[in-house]
């Protein structure tokens, strides 16, 4: 088994209103086949028998499904490796001897908490504005009633598999939320099921993000490159259209 | 404690529906009057708080994480069962009560489970209205699979990622009630305490996670849908946050917990790679539709697993039990690849692990057949592990998954404190000794859109249930105990972390009340497990304080109640002396070594009724009848 040495910069704030700064910490002995996490895990445990505070980080599922793990690894959301969330990332990514940064998601929509901990309750508001059918348990005629052609139901489930993670707003260098807003946006424009309604969830979406203080889309396609699930910037020019439609057709 | 199941005496077909038509309802006008706390934000407890919502309750929603989005369920990933009979291959309600009842080992109630597969059909059309992408078919009608226990094909599913597109479903309905007002969400909330006003549940205490703060919050009821408690194991496949907590202190104020023994394991998970190792992974269960299951015939051979000749392996699985080969049902897999392993034949680094070999089914369909199948199971497998399974066979081995006992209710999900009532996997109803695969979604769902909206309204308007505040002395007394325990748990400052002693209670319940059972085991886990947990109470280092965010605190909270549930877990298991499902006596096998059930003397649901901390729990007895399903003894020769 492969052990490595490695220096951690991690940011370090202890509120929402406290300044923070970059604080390194030297690991040794880290096995490559521990997770990102586990490493974190490690420092922590350190730490702790320091005598010290841990460093706070969100996570939940560790399997990349939840979107609750957030770091930015040596600039680039959820690090190094493509399509994929933080809590996948192995150490066998990394180096002996290499010095690693670790940095919340930063954006003006997701205030820090704590360290590496920050607010994504905007995307919950985002959501809120719009992102559903409005149905009532109990009303739904049979499933197979609403027949859809694989294609299209396989191209929504692709839009659906954003878990929410906020990478595409740290990416961005508008801090923009196009990405995720568009997913929700896409996928329920694609499905029957979405069809009455998308006028007005279009509009009501894409003017609660403006409202968080997320930024603009100007095809950087930053977002593309670090989505853990591989949502394509084609949702954002499905959402663009409908959002045009809100206006011309109103 | 008196168990009353209250199920109605009908034939099993009508009981839903009569007991529906006699059930009080409350006036559409007075239900803005009422107000229930809904704990989780899973598919149960998302599903109650947008349904109830949409019937006029005004609804506080609680979860742990930073959004009611990220609960548990999102990572479940092979699908959800139901009757529909779409593929025409003889599905019927009938045969998937008659499965569940069967495939939980004859320890669930009938009627819970007939109406569970009554519902079943109503949960996958509210999911396709809601926009769920479930694969479909190139016709455009929905697409089914086989799953583990079944011989029809009813699991319906979205991907790999089908409770992430259910949750999601449910999540966007409890978004919308959020809009429309009727919902209040509390997220990055932990539910420590459960306020009791003249007996019943009147509301909740918890820590809020960002600032540390204790809230109170009342309600006319509580719903109680925090998952299940297989983090007591330390390692298993649940989500980080999972735990027993709120469950467990409900059960301190009077709930019963029922058959706390009864846990799943499953038997295809990416092994421990080493200590560090901080939670497993479940690779799906249909790889072993085309995987070959092998150790070496010779004890502690570290040659790699291509160097070993056909003849000096053991495909144990294929050799044992002929007929259905490495096909055999989730608990009889588990085992026997423990006992390879117990032999010194297990593989890998810690000799923790058996293959599971794809070579002959590469050899016969093709890599690309291969590739489509499971392209993506084996790409987890390499990020993982960063070894390549068409090359080398993978390494598996069982892990903790799901756990089916849980707080006892009645049929009405109520618990045995009035007001409280639980769904999804927290409460134990309807899965026996063991959890057939894709019905857990299946369960949560039934149990949030489709019973608890029509049994809550009976209590409500049954019951008096005068008008209270937070003002109320049960609050600050709720309050002061919320309290004192944080105090106290800061206070000690050991030296050991809570992550080195739950991964201590985790070896404890692993060795002893794991996958095999033996008294000796057993008896020796109610010793070490109180001695642990006086260790955690004295030795136990907790950095920082309470008015911030605070993880290491949470999980001492978790920890400390994990190791107050490990020993009841123990003390069922010692009670159980028969072997039924994911519970297995060494004591209690047949002469090929399969569970044995004792149905004359253990055919009930043990409910444990707390006593006082440091005294004995009660245990109450709930009979089970069967009066439909004829009782047959497993066998996968
Ligand atoms: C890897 C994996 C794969 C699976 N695959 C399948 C499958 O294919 N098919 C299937 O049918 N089943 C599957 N299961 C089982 C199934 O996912 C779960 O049993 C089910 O999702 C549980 O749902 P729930 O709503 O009861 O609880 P959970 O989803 O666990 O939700 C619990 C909620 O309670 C909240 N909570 C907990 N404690 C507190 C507290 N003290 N205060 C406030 N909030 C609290 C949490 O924040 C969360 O919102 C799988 C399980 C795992 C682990
Ligand atoms: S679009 Fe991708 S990066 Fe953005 S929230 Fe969804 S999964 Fe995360
Ligand atoms: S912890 Fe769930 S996606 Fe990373």
């Amino acid at each position: 088994m492969d052990r490595i040495s490695l220096t951690l910069k991690v940011w370090r704030q202890k509120g929402p209103s406290e300044p923070g700064r970059l604080v390194s910490y030297e690991l040794k002995d880290i096995s490559t086949h521990m997770s990102f996490l586990e490493m974190l895990d490690v420092l922590n445990e350190q730490l702790i028998h320091k005598g010290e505070e841990p460093v706070e980080f969100d996570n939940d599922c560790r399997e990349g499904i939840c979107g609750m793990c957030s770091l930015v690894i040596n600039g680039l959301p959820h690090g190094p490796q493509k399509s994929t969330a933080t809590c996948q990332l192995h150490m066998r990514k990394f180096r002996d001897g290499e010095t690693i940064t670790i940095e919340p998601f930063r954006a003006k929509g997701f205030p820090i908490i704590k360290d590496l901990v920050v607010d994504r309750s905007a995307f919950d508001r985002i959501i809120q504005a719009g992102g559903y059918v409005s149905m009532n348990a109990g009303g739904a005629p049979d499933a197979n009633n609403i027949p859809i052609a694989k294609e299209i139901a396989d191209e929504a489930m692709d839009a659906a598999a954003c878990i929410g993670c906020g990478a595409c707003v740290a990416a961005c260098p508008n801090a923009s939320a196009s990405l995720f807003t568009a997913a929700k946006i896409s996928q329920l424009a694609l499905l029957p099921q979405g069809h009455p309604e998308r006028k007005r969830r279009a509009r009501a979406m894409v003017a609660q993000m403006d409202a968080e203080g997320f930024g603009d889309c100007s095809n950087h396609a930053e977002c593309e490159a670090v989505c853990p699930k591989n949502i394509s910037i084609l949702h954002i020019a499905r959402m663009k259209r409908e959002y045009l439609r809100t206006i011309f057709t109103a | 404690m008196k168990l009353d199941a209250k199920i109605p005496d009908y034939p099993i077909q009508d009981i839903w529906d009569k007991h529906k038509f006699e059930l009080k309802l409350v006036n559409p006008a007075n239900k803005r009057k009422y107000n229930i706390i809904v704990v989780g934000t899973g598919l149960a407890g998302a599903s109650a708080a947008a349904s109830l919502a949409e019937l006029g309750y005004n609804i506080k929603n609680f979860c742990i994480q930073d959004s009611p989005r990220r609960a548990h369920s999102i990572a479940a990933q092979g699908g959800i069962n139901a009757a529909k009979n779409y593929p025409n291959d003889g599905d019927s309600i009938w045969r998937l009560f008659y499965d569940t009842v069967k495939g939980g080992d004859y320890r669930s109630r009938e009627a819970n489970v007939y109406r569970l597969a009554q519902v079943s059909n109503n949960i996958i059309d509210q999911c396709v209205a809601q926009g769920v992408p479930f694969a479909r078919e190139y016709g455009g009608l929905l697409a089914n699979r086989s799953f583990g226990g079944a011989q029809v094909s009813r699991t319906f599913y979205a991907r790999g990622q089908t409770g992430q597109q259910l949750l999601l479903g449910a999540y966007s309905s409890l978004m919308r009630q959020v809009k429309l007002g009727k919902v209040k969400i509390f997220a990055r909330r932990e539910m420590l305490e459960l306020v009791l006003v003249d007996g019943k549940a009147r509301g909740i205490v918890v820590r809020n996670l960002v600032d540390g703060k204790i809230e109170r919050y009342e309600a006319d009821a509580v719903v109680l849908a925090t998952g299940g408690y297989g983090n007591v194991y330390y390692l298993s496949t649940n989500a980080k946050n999972s735990n027993v907590t709120a469950s467990w202190r409900c059960h301190k104020k009077g709930a019963a917990f029922a058959n706390p023994c009864f846990t799943q394991i499953h038997p295809t998970c990416i092994p421990v790679s080493g200590d560090y190792q901080s939670k497993l992974t479940l690779m799906s269960e249909s790889l072993r539709n085309d995987g070959r299951v092998w150790v070496p015939k010779k004890k502690g051979d570290t040659r790699r697993p291509s160097e070993i000749p056909e003849d000096e392996r053991d495909y144990y699985l294929e050799r044992k039990y002929p007929s259905f080969g490495n096909l055999v049902p989730r608990d009889v897999a588990s085992r026997n690849a423990k006992y390879v392993c117990d032999e010194g034949r297990g593989v890998g680094e810690t000799g923790l692990a058996v293959y599971l070999d794809f070579a002959d089914a590469i050899k016969r369909l093709g890599r690309k057949a291969i590739e489509d199948k499971y392209g993506n199971l084996f790409e987890m497998y390499e990020r993982i592990t960063g070894d390549n399974p068409y090359e080398t066979p993978m390494r598996i081995y069982p892990a903790v998954h799901y756990t089916m006992g849980g707080l006892w209710v009645d049929y009405n999900l109520m618990s045995t404190i009035p007001g409280l009532f639980v769904l999804g996997e927290a409460n134990f109803s309807d899965h026996g000794a063991n959890r057939l695969g894709a019905s857990a979604l299946m369960q949560g769902l039934a149990d949030g859109y489709f019973i608890i909206p029509y049994t809550i309204g009976n209590y409500l308007t049954s019951e008096e249930l005068p008008k209270i505040d937070t003002d109320h002395a049960a609050f600050s007394q709720a309050e002061t105990e919320v309290d004192e325990r944080v105090k106290k748990l800061l206070s000690i400052d050991g030296k050991k972390t809570v992550t080195e002693i739950h991964r201590e209670l985790g070896k404890i319940m692993w060795d002893y009340v794991g996958m095999s059972r033996t008294k000796e085991g057993l008896e020796k886990a109610l010793e070490e497990i109180p001695k642990l947990r006086e260790e955690f109470w004295q030795n136990v280092k907790i950095p920082a304080d309470a008015n911030n965010l605070n993880k290491n605190l949470e999980f001492a909270g978790r920890v400390a109640d994990f190791l107050e549930l490990a020993e009841l877990m123990a003390r069922d298991a010692l009670n159980r002396e028969e072997s039924c499902g994911g519970h297995f006596r060494e004591e209690h096998q047949t002469e090929e070594g399969e569970a044995k059930r004792n149905d004359k003397e253990f055919s009930y649901v043990a409910a444990w009724e707390y006593t006082g901390d440091g005294k004995t729990p009660k245990l109450h007895k709930e009979p089970l009848e069967f009066k439909y399903v004829k009782l047959t003894q497993r066998s996968y020769k």
